[in-house]
């Protein structure tokens, strides 16, 4: 038989060919246009942080973090009220929704009959709710605290409308970490003679925590840069105090930055910058911890 | 290939080759069987005994009208090949199958009289007195300690000393020499048989009376898998072990009674429906089968 070469098998074609493929015209084009799309995306994200970053330079000091807003003296006013109360917010969010969602999740991915129409309607109506406006939550919010006779422009209200936002994130990520447990798991702490709820609190849900923070932490860092809802809550732009209670007013960040951006003095449009950066700082870290997470238990040992 | 041919295989017709896997793995064959062994009565004395057993899946029968006794202190193997229903068997014996949905039960599972399938019957009690190895050793990703300590806890046994009881359990699964010193590290850190044998010890940790293993050692070296084995016959002193195989060898060297099940199609319709052949005595089944199917089967023709 005949010694078999790359040309002679290659048929009409040699292998070295530059006349065909990624090399026509057309494919040219289309190249260099898929990296035009790229390059301006990336530029328009660097344009915005490198002169957001430039104009809010001067304001990145102790001030900001120490000092309360101010009408009349913008050059030494701060957002201490707004980082707290960022801090108040998302922490009832954080107590409001980890525990419904993840017991919503168990319960959907664990315990529901995979045929049972209930379920499936919920599981529907989850996904559906992922879609909803942040705006709509805050309606809803607002509506409920009224009716149960809480003002609405508290933290507990600020939490409640943050946790529904948030809450089908964290039932269909906290579904997906279960549904990676090995069945194995589950059959093996069955088989000892364990119910099905201690096999869940012993095995199932310890094996998905991993999975569960990082899509928890994802949705928290969501819901802080969050304006629309809160602002519907009437959510207070000008506070000049630090929230000391789940009834307590309150102002988060994006209100904050909202209020001084929309003034017409230099001195804010900067502090709005600052308060920005701060802001984008805080979400970046949030979701560098999620991924360290994510990184450190994707393999077991 | 050396001669030593098993005593069961020479139903084989002369002059046709013996099949070569067997052939070599069958020079273990012949002593184990008798050593040390009571005299196997006729009949079992039962500890789970099914009656009528039909399984479902859905509309679809995976097995048939399965009686047999499992006799208390034996090891009884399943074996048949692939999609017979054996393992399905296994796992109704515990009643795993209810973890599956749409499996049905027709006829009757009694433990000591008692039918496991009864109205007032809690599957998680069902479960601790009879405990399940599995093909793949799942050991929970904890340490060893851990891993053997979870079953006593979870069920509540009123132990003096979980130390104790850890030990008892590893020495038993004859792991304790290899684990003692690293109790606190994890146990996915252990090779796959010692993770089979951590399984066995988590197993008897909760002092189970029955052990059912599916194809305990089918994802181990035939080393680990001999060291398995010989734990299986020490076992066999406390526990009652009923195991599926799909390695005939493996049932000839363990088992005290083996059941053949085999799969064919269902009248009416194609689906193919396991059930039981044979079941008798192991040195019957492969030296002097009833059923031409069993011989069939035993001596390489099919499956």
């Amino acid at each position: 038989m005949a010694a078999i070469t790359a040309e002679s098998t290659s048929g009409s074609r040699p292998l070295t060919t530059a006349a065909y493929g990624e090399k026509s015209p057309q494919s040219l084009v289309f190249l260099v246009l898929l990296w035009l799309s790229l390059v301006f995306g990336i530029l328009v994200l660097a344009v915005l942080l490198v002169t957001t970053f430039i104009e809010g330079r001067s304001r990145i000091d102790a001030q900001l973090f120490t000092n309360y807003t101010s009408q009349i003296a913008p050059e030494t006013a701060g957002a201490r009220a707004a980082i707290l109360g960022t801090a108040w917010v998302i922490g009832v969010t954080a107590l409001l929704a980890i525990p419904i969602g993840v017991a919503a999740a168990a319960y959907l991915e664990e315990f529901a009959s995979r045929k049972s129409r209930f379920a499936h309607l919920v599981e529907l109506n989850v996904q559906n709710l992922a879609a909803v406006p942040a705006i709509i939550y805050g309606m809803l919010a607002a509506a409920a605290v009224v009716a149960i006779g809480i003002p609405r422009n508290t933290v507990i209200a600020g939490g409640i409308a943050l946790a529904l936002l948030i809450l089908p994130v964290v039932i269909v990520s906290t579904r997906e970490a279960l549904r990676a447990v090995p069945q194995e798991i589950r059959q093996g702490s069955l088989a000892l003679g364990a119910s099905p709820m201690q096999t869940l609190q012993r095995q199932t849900l310890p094996a998905a925590v991993p999975g569960i923070a990082t899509g928890t932490i994802l949705a928290l860092s969501r819901a802080m840069g969050e304006a629309a809802p809160l602002l519907l809550l009437g959510g207070l732009v000008f506070v000049k105090f630090d929230p000391n209670g789940i009834l307590s007013g309150f102002t988060t960040m994006p209100i904050q930055i909202f209020d001084w951006a929309s003034r017409s003095q230099e001195s804010f449009q900067q502090l709005a910058a600052a308060a920005s950066i701060l802001l984008l700082v805080l979400v970046l870290a949030m979701n560098g911890v999620a991924i360290i997470i994510r990184n450190k238990y994707s393999n077991p040992r | 290939m050396t001669e030593p041919t098993s005593p069961h295989l020479t139903s084989d017709p002369p002059g046709e080759p013996t099949v070569d896997s067997t052939a070599t793995i069958s020079m273990r064959l012949p002593e184990p069987i008798d050593a040390g062994r009571l005299e196997l009565s006729e009949v079992p004395r039962a500890v789970l005994s099914c009656t009528d057993v039909s399984l479902y899946y859905g509309d679809f029968r995976a097995v048939n009208q399965v009686t047999m006794d499992i006799g208390v202190h034996e090891i009884t193997a399943l074996i048949g090949p692939s999609g017979c229903g054996k393992s399905t068997v296994l796992r109704a014996l515990n009643r795993m199958n209810d973890l599956i949905p749409g499996t049905r039960v027709e006829g009757t599972i009694a433990y000591h009289g008692m039918d496991i399938y009864g109205r007032d019957v809690d599957p998680i009690e069902v479960r601790r007195r009879i405990g399940m190895v599995f093909q793949k050793p799942n050991p929970f990703p904890k340490s060893i300690y851990d891993n053997v300590a979870y079953g006593p806890k979870v069920i509540g046994m009123k132990v003096s000393s979980m130390d104790d009881v850890v030990e008892e359990s590893l020495r038993a699964a004859a792991l304790w020499d290899e684990v003692k010193d690293k109790l606190k590290q994890s146990a996915y850190g252990l090779s796959g048989g010692q993770q089979q044998r951590l399984c066995i010890a988590r197993t008897i940790a909760v002092k189970p009376e029955v052990i059912l293993m599916d194809e305990p050692c089918s994802a181990l070296d035939p080393i680990a898998t001999a060291r398995i084995e010989d734990l299986m016959m020490e076992l066999r002193e406390d526990y009652t072990i009923v195991i599926v195989t799909h390695n005939m060898q493996q049932a000839a060297r363990v088992a005290d009674r083996t059941a053949f099940f085999t799969a064919e199609a269902a009248e009416g319709h194609g689906d193919r429906t396991g059930h039981l052949v044979e079941f008798a005595e192991t040195t019957k089944i492969f030296s002097n089968p009833a059923d031409p199917r069993t011989e069939d089967y035993i001596s390489g023709r099919f499956g």
